[in-house]
């Protein structure tokens, strides 16, 4: 049931056909229901005070400070990069961002812009958002963006495949793409929101992970369902559970659709009580997200100053 | 002529910001397309065209989804919110003409069908001893977009009594108001668009139904039509004959004419009704 | 110390204003007991006096009753539904209006965690006044009587774990069908309900409708001997429960009452895990376990024992025991020195017995009445913290085999109040619902409540129900 004493086929090795699938199928189910409540009543935390401060600069650390859009330029990468080295200019001791996530193509511009900050940089690739490509395409997309400096790679899985039942072949493509990424921390986009049921949320968690994810991450933010909590609540409970069978911790990044500070924390409130003291670190938990850094910025300088701050007193990069 | 022994007032008499009377869509009060408008009392009303129709039904189908699927307490709560709101605008409505006995008569029916929110899948739903090892339920659901001639002789109370036993359970309704009486109908739709009703559950056209009828009875959008104030027998025929085209469930005109003030009892909701039945088998 | 420490987050005590001292309400006024005495209502948390109450005697009881009768006699019972209706209706959006008040007030008296009286209490009590006001111009509708009619004076008798809930499950439907009451609070918990006297007056219902005698044992006693009252209802202990109905014996008065309970939650190897740990973790917890229809007996097929126990533990030592008024709190206070010494009693018998007692680390205020999460495993059928109602955090942990040995164990109890069942198989969940002796059956879930849903219990549990469309059935001839 969880996986304690559960036998895992050993990663990443693939398992016999079939087996992988009987695995994944023996899975304990998700009541959504359930799942649902439980993420609303984590979602009723008080964080206040400390706590809040606390919290808040632990969510700016682990933000992937992105921008994924056709219209990108080295100018906007560049205004990024600068940001998320330095979130708030008046204050030295607010935090640098955990790292800049941007397409292929700016990885150079990017990591020229981050060098020696600290500041990690991800490239989506794989055919970014749909998945869509021949398997050589998306290995060379990877390897092209590791070249160019990013190491960290948020890949898409063929949720197709996935959806078809073809589990061995996002397995061999999950695990081609770890080997092409080498060194590269790799972050597999399971797009939650078109899997359809928390059952396979769970499944493709595990899969992922057997197929030697470093990260599982939600959502490419391109489709209309991007992260929710009660799915971050299944993935935190594959990885909390994927630990417990195998001793290997991966990580876990929702992304899309967190905006506010307040989101944030109830994000970091589920993390605290699924899995525990050691995923609340950048290492092991991301927010992938665009406008949310404004917002804990904003929120910091309100429990730094009193006050409610604006969107006036924060930088639009 | 002014009398020269005196001085002329400074301040005349307040004249009256009169009101514009649009038609209810989606949850705005927008002018007909078609840019009409015909008078009533003084007031000038909108014209509804087929087009407006048309709107109207757009509007009501991307309602009903989550109007059909909020709770029965969260639909119960807006019907007593828009009996609270009503009470509220009595007077406004006692000044269009609506006697006194029928505004009170009106929000109390609301209050009446804001309780058969949660009971009317007790009362109409059953749980069925079948000959087998099945568990077998059978609970209503609404039927989805209804279209409804609101009566003419009963200008508030007869209204509320077409549109709340259709929302109540989960449809989203178009209303043609009377062609006589759109005033308190519009004046409703106000009191409705600060009712915490969502938007498009209730949509309101004015004009002449006789011309905006047949477009809803024979729009495949449209699953139910109510005829209660289609009083053209030959208008009413006709009405049910397009409405079986996509085979809409129709309520007749009324035989004689509704004493509106009586227990409505709960046909008008179950006529609005579907029935599932679920069949589950029980066994280790 | 963990490093995400949740910060202090107390609930303003502010909102609530309570007076020194309470009189009885009768006849739509607040009056002083007829010898004068009076009793003291603590906050079990601290054991801070909140405010000093009057315990209603003999004669006390004597005039609500007649005022009671006279509100039924001249007012409420002629009185046309839909009217009383309105006046349901008014008391219900008070109750919405003022809720934070009274979700306040009922950490303070109780020890609920305010996440529970917030989230849990409140809007149930809202919503069951709201769903029976809507019955009360609709009686001819519920199939229970071709001519519905009220029984005349109710003699209500609730208890101290949701004070203001079980006040509304009480009232809400005697009044919508057109009876007066006369409700006696539990000792322990009195102020609620003593400000719902204050809401009753607010919302103008007419005097005598609703009247408040607050007291202990003897006063219930009185109450339900009382021969103005045509119909008792109670919630409580079987051993009252046994009571009331000889005392009620020979007499014209109708009875419904809701017992206690020793629930089994069943979990099958097929269960979905995570939702299940949870469940377990509410059934128990919730409230402390101060719940009749607890899932105090959890049954875990054995092929998934050690799994499921183990992710229940560390769920168990997630959960935040302290501060009633903590937004962040999960567990709060026992709710009387004499409630924790009943819990010690049969944990230390679950121990003797040789169950193995588990608790997590949990450190515990030093004022007050306090327990921490419990649970033994190794318990069998014949320990008695399997038999016996514990009405405390403390689960007791057995296994079964197959689905019948899980049906057997279940039903192996006076008790038939509730049971649980976790599978993934929707036939397994019906089969088993069926074959359970009890009142109502949580699949996948567990502790769910509704107004429009029936509650009450098979066996010493009780009878009647209440909620729903049965619920009316115990307040109509």
């Amino acid at each position: 049931m969880t996986a304690t004493t559960r036998p895992v086929p050993a990663g990443p090795v693939l398992p016999g056909r079939g087996s992988l699938r009987g695995f994944l199928h023996g899975l304990p189910g998700v009541d959504q229901v359930g799942a649902e409540q439980r993420a609303a009543a984590l979602g009723t935390r008080s964080i206040k005070t400390t706590a809040k401060a606390w919290a808040i600069d632990l969510a700016i650390r682990m933000v992937d400070l992105t921008t994924l859009e056709g219209a990108d330029t080295p100018g906007k990468v560049r205004a990024l990069c600068a940001k998320a080295r330095r979130p708030d200019p008046t204050d030295p001791s607010c935090p640098a961002v955990a790292a800049v996530c941007v397409y292929p193509s700016m990885v150079p511009v990017a990591a020229e812009a981050l060098r020696g900050s600290g500041v990690h940089l991800a490239s989506v690739a794989t055919a970014f958002p749909s998945g869509q490509a021949p398997l050589e395409v998306k290995l060379a997309d990877t390897a092209a963006a590791v070249a160019a400096g990013a190491d960290e790679i948020d890949m898409v899985i063929s949720r197709g495949a996935f959806l078809a039942g073809r589990y061995d072949e996002v397995h061999e493509e999950i695990a081609a793409v770890k080997q092409a990424a080498g060194a590269a921390h790799l972050k597999v986009i399971l797009e939650t929101g078109e899997l359809g049921t928390y059952d396979n949320v769970r499944r493709a968690s595990w899969l992922a992970m057997l197929a030697g994810a470093d990260f599982i991450k939600t959502s490419t933010g391109k489709v209309p369902v991007a992260a929710t909590l009660p799915v971050t609540l299944v993935m935190l409970e594959a990885v909390r559970d994927f630990r417990a069978a195998t001793g290997r911790q991966v990580g876990v990044k929702p992304a899309g659709g967190i905006r506010t500070s307040k989101d944030a924390i109830k994000y970091l409130v589920l993390v605290n009580e699924t899995a525990g003291d050691r995923w609340l670190d950048p290492d092991w938990f991301r927010f992938g997200a665009s406008t949310l850094l404004n917002d804990l910025l904003m929120q910091r300088a309100k429990l730094t100053t009193g006050h409610y701050s604006g969107p006036d007193y924060v930088t639009v990069d | 002529m002014p009398d020269p022994t005196t001085p002329p007032d400074p301040t005349p008499a307040r004249l009256a910001v009169r009101k514009t009377y649009k038609l209810f869509v989606g949850g705005k009060f927008p002018r007909s397309e078609s840019g009409r408008s015909y008078q009533v009392h003084q007031s000038n009303v909108a014209l509804a065209s087929r087009k407006d129709a048309r709107d109207a039904v757009l509007a009501a189908r991307a309602a009903v989804r989550a109007w059909a699927g909020a709770t029965a307490y969260n639909r119960g709560q807006v019907l007593y919110r828009v009996a609270e709101m009503l009470e509220g605008r009595r007077e406004q409505f006692v000044s269009l003409g609506v006697p006194a006995a029928e505004a009170d008569a009106a929000i109390d029916r609301w209050v009446w069908y804001a309780g058969w929110a949660d009971k009317i899948a007790q009362v109409y739903g059953s749980a069925n001893p079948v000959a087998g090892p099945y568990f077998n339920l059978s609970v209503p659901e609404p039927t989805g977009v209804v279209g409804v001639l609101a009566p003419a002789d009963s200008a508030l109370l007869g209204l509320v009594s077409v549109i709340a036993p259709a929302i109540v359970t989960g449809n989203a309704v178009v209303v043609l108001a009377a062609e006589a009486a759109p005033l308190p109908a519009i004046t409703l739709a106000e009191v409705l668009a600060t009712s915490d009703l969502p938007a498009g559950v209730v949509n309101i056209l004015t004009g002449r139904p006789a011309e905006t009828a047949p477009w809803l009875a024979s729009h495949a959008d449209v699953n139910a039509l109510d005829l209660t104030g289609a009083a053209d027998p030959e208008l009413a025929v006709a009405l049910e004959e397009a409405a079986a085209g996509t085979l809409k469930r129709v309520l007749r005109p009324p035989a004689a004419p509704t004493d509106w003030t009586t227990d409505p009892g709960i046909e008008r909701m179950t006529a609005l009704l579907e029935t599932k039945t679920v069949w589950h088998p029980k066994g280790m | 110390m963990p490093a995400f420490d949740y910060a202090p987050a107390p609930e303003s005590r502010a909102v609530v204003d309570l007076r020194p001292s309470y009189g009885l309400f009768i006849g739509g006024e607040f009056v002083d007991p007829a010898d004068g005495s009076a009793f003291k209502s603590v906050t079990p948390a601290s054991e801070e006096v909140l405010a000093e109450v009057a315990e209603a005697g003999p004669a006390d009881v004597d005039r609500a009753v007649r005022a009671a009768r006279a509100a039924y006699d001249d007012v409420w019972g002629p009185m046309p539904g839909a009217q009383r209706a309105k006046y349901l209706y008014r008391i219900a959006r008070i109750v919405q209006e003022r809720s934070r008040e009274l979700a306040v007030l009922e950490s303070l008296d109780n020890g609920k965690p305010i996440r529970e009286s917030r989230d849990v209490d409140l809007p149930l009590v809202a919503a069951h006044v709201f769903y029976y006001a809507g019955w009360a111009d609709k009686l001819r509708y519920a199939g229970l009587s071709a001519e519905p009619a009220p029984l005349g004076v109710a003699a209500q008798v609730i208890p101290w774990n949701f004070p203001l809930l079980m006040l509304a499950w009480k009232i809400a439907p005697a009044l919508a069908c057109g009876n007066t009451v006369v409700l006696k609070p539990a000792e322990t918990t009195p102020l609620s309900a003593l400000l719902f006297a204050e809401i009753c007056q607010q919302a103008e219902l007419p005097p005598g409708v609703v009247n408040i005698v607050t007291g202990a044992g003897a006063t219930g006693a009185a109450l339900v001997a009382h021969p103005g009252v045509d119909k008792v209802a109670f919630t409580g202990s079987t051993e009252v429960g046994r009571a009331i109905a000889r005392a009620v014996a020979g007499t014209r008065k109708r009875l419904s009452l809701e017992l206690g309970g020793k629930a089994a939650n069943i979990v099958f190897d097929d269960a979905p895990v995570d939702q299940a740990v949870e469940g377990i973790v509410n059934g128990i917890f919730f409230n402390q376990g101060h719940v009749c229809c607890a899932g105090s007996r959890l049954l875990i097929q054995e092929s998934v024992h050690d799994e499921v126990l183990g992710a229940l533990k560390r769920r168990m030592a997630r959960l935040r025991v302290g501060d009633p008024l903590d937004k962040n709190t999960d567990v709060g206070a026992i709710n009387s020195a004499a409630q924790l010494e009943r819990i010690r009693e049969l944990s230390a018998a679950g121990a003797a017995e040789g169950a193995e007692r588990w608790s997590p680390p949990c450190p515990l205020p030093e004022r007050g009445f306090w327990f921490a999460p419990t649970l033994f495993t190794g318990v069998s059928q014949a320990h008695r913290i399997a038999r016996e109602e514990i009405f405390g955090p403390v689960l007791s942990v057995l296994t079964f085999r197959t689905p019948a040995e899980a049906v057997e164990k279940a039903n192996n109890t006076p008790y038939g109040l509730s049971a649980g069942v976790w599978s993934e198989k929707g036939s397994r969940i019906l089969a088993v619902a069926d074959k359970l002796r009890a009142g109502v059956v949580w699949a996948n879930t567990f502790n769910m409540f509704d107004p429009t849903s029936p509650f009450g219990g098979y066996k010493e549990s009780g009878y009647g129900r209440e909620g729903g469309r049965h619920g009316l059935e115990a307040y109509l001839a």
